[in-house]
């Protein structure tokens, strides 16, 4: 291993048997699954908790006036999203390269739409409406949770754009290496569509 | 080491399998929700989906079907359990709180 380059990108590390970016990305999810945790934890508490009246009251499904139609459409663009982002893997384990960069750019739109979505349909009219996070519990509840999940969509599309461009050149020098990264941008990506297979049910449709 | 996905394209089918039970189960989360099952028997509902859901995306998508890392298995051990404390520490303390912390008080 020469001065200055990472070992073990490709081959399995021979303590952990997989390549380290892996084990990385694992141990980084891990993390997610108790950042997203402790919100969830929060949710559950407040809700349990909550008075029969005031502003911690917890609102009907009219009160809090989420759509199971924008909630549910876009449930299905992240789950779309997951399939194309696992096939710019198979394509790369296949040696395509330019069908994996179709797929993962089809993966950035779908993101870009749920993005899109979010904000025209969901919170700008929300905030018109004065159902901001200041409205209520729930509400406050409701941007935190659904704002660190769409956080977490753009920082997806950063680091697709990236593989997709100034990253792409590592696939003529190190193609292995690269097709392992495109992996752990995939195991991001799905835990970013695991975290909403939750928040849909829990914010749109047990109230 | 052997490389587990030597014939990838097998796993194309397998892909658009889970796809399809994924939008199902959407599709079912979104039926059953309108429904009332009486109690807290709706939540119930749609946090079984909701895990099956995940599971398969954590299975397939994320390739944990065929992961034999003990590391990654050990840290996702210890992940899942501190989860379940911070999912069981609200429901269990919930009716102990004494009156004056309770929530909503100074709604």
């Amino acid at each position: 291993m020469s001065d200055g380059v990472l070992p073990y990108t490709v081959e399995p590390h021979p303590v952990t048997g997989v390549y380290s970016g892996k084990l990385g990305t694992w141990l980084f999810l891990a993390s997610e699954v108790m950042l997203f945790g402790a919100l969830f934890s929060a949710y559950i508490l407040l809700r349990v908790g909550a008075p029969e009246t005031g502003r911690a009251a917890w609102p009907t499904a009219e009160e809090a006036g989420l759509s199971w139609k924008i909630g549910g459409f876009n449930t299905l663009i992240l789950i779309i999203s997951s399939v194309t982002m696992v096939m710019a893997w198979v394509s790369l384990k296949m040696g395509n390269f330019g069908k994996a960069r179709m797929f993962l750019a089809i993966t950035v739109a779908l993101a870009l739409t749920f993005l899109v979505l979010k904000f025209t349909l969901e919170y700008v009219p929300k905030i018109q409406h004065g159902h901001g996070p200041d409205h209520s519990v729930f509400f406050g509840l409701y941007f935190t949770m659904t704002g660190l999940h769409a956080l977490h969509i753009i920082g997806g599309i950063v680091v697709m754009l990236y593989f997709m461009f100034p990253g792409a050149g590592l696939w003529k020098t190190n193609p292995e290496y690269y097709t392992n990264r495109i992996e752990c941008t995939g195991l991001y990506w799905h835990f970013v569509d695991l975290v909403w297979i939750f928040l849909f049910p829990v914010l749109y449709l047990m109230n | 080491m052997a490389d587990a996905h030597a014939d990838v394209s097998k796993h194309v089918r397998m892909y658009m399998a889970v796809f399809a039970a994924l939008a199902v189960g959407t599709v079912l989360t979104v039926l059953v929700s309108r429904y009332d099952f009486g109690g807290s028997i709706n939540v119930v509902i749609a946090l079984a989906i909701a895990t099956v859901k995940a599971s398969l995306v954590a299975a397939i998508f994320m390739h944990l079907k065929w992961e034999s890392c003990s590391a990654i298995w050990m840290t996702l051990a210890l992940c899942a359990m501190f989860f379940m404390v911070l999912i069981f520490v609200p429901v269990l303390i919930a009716n102990d709180l004494p009156p004056q912390v309770r929530i909503g008080t100074w709604g």
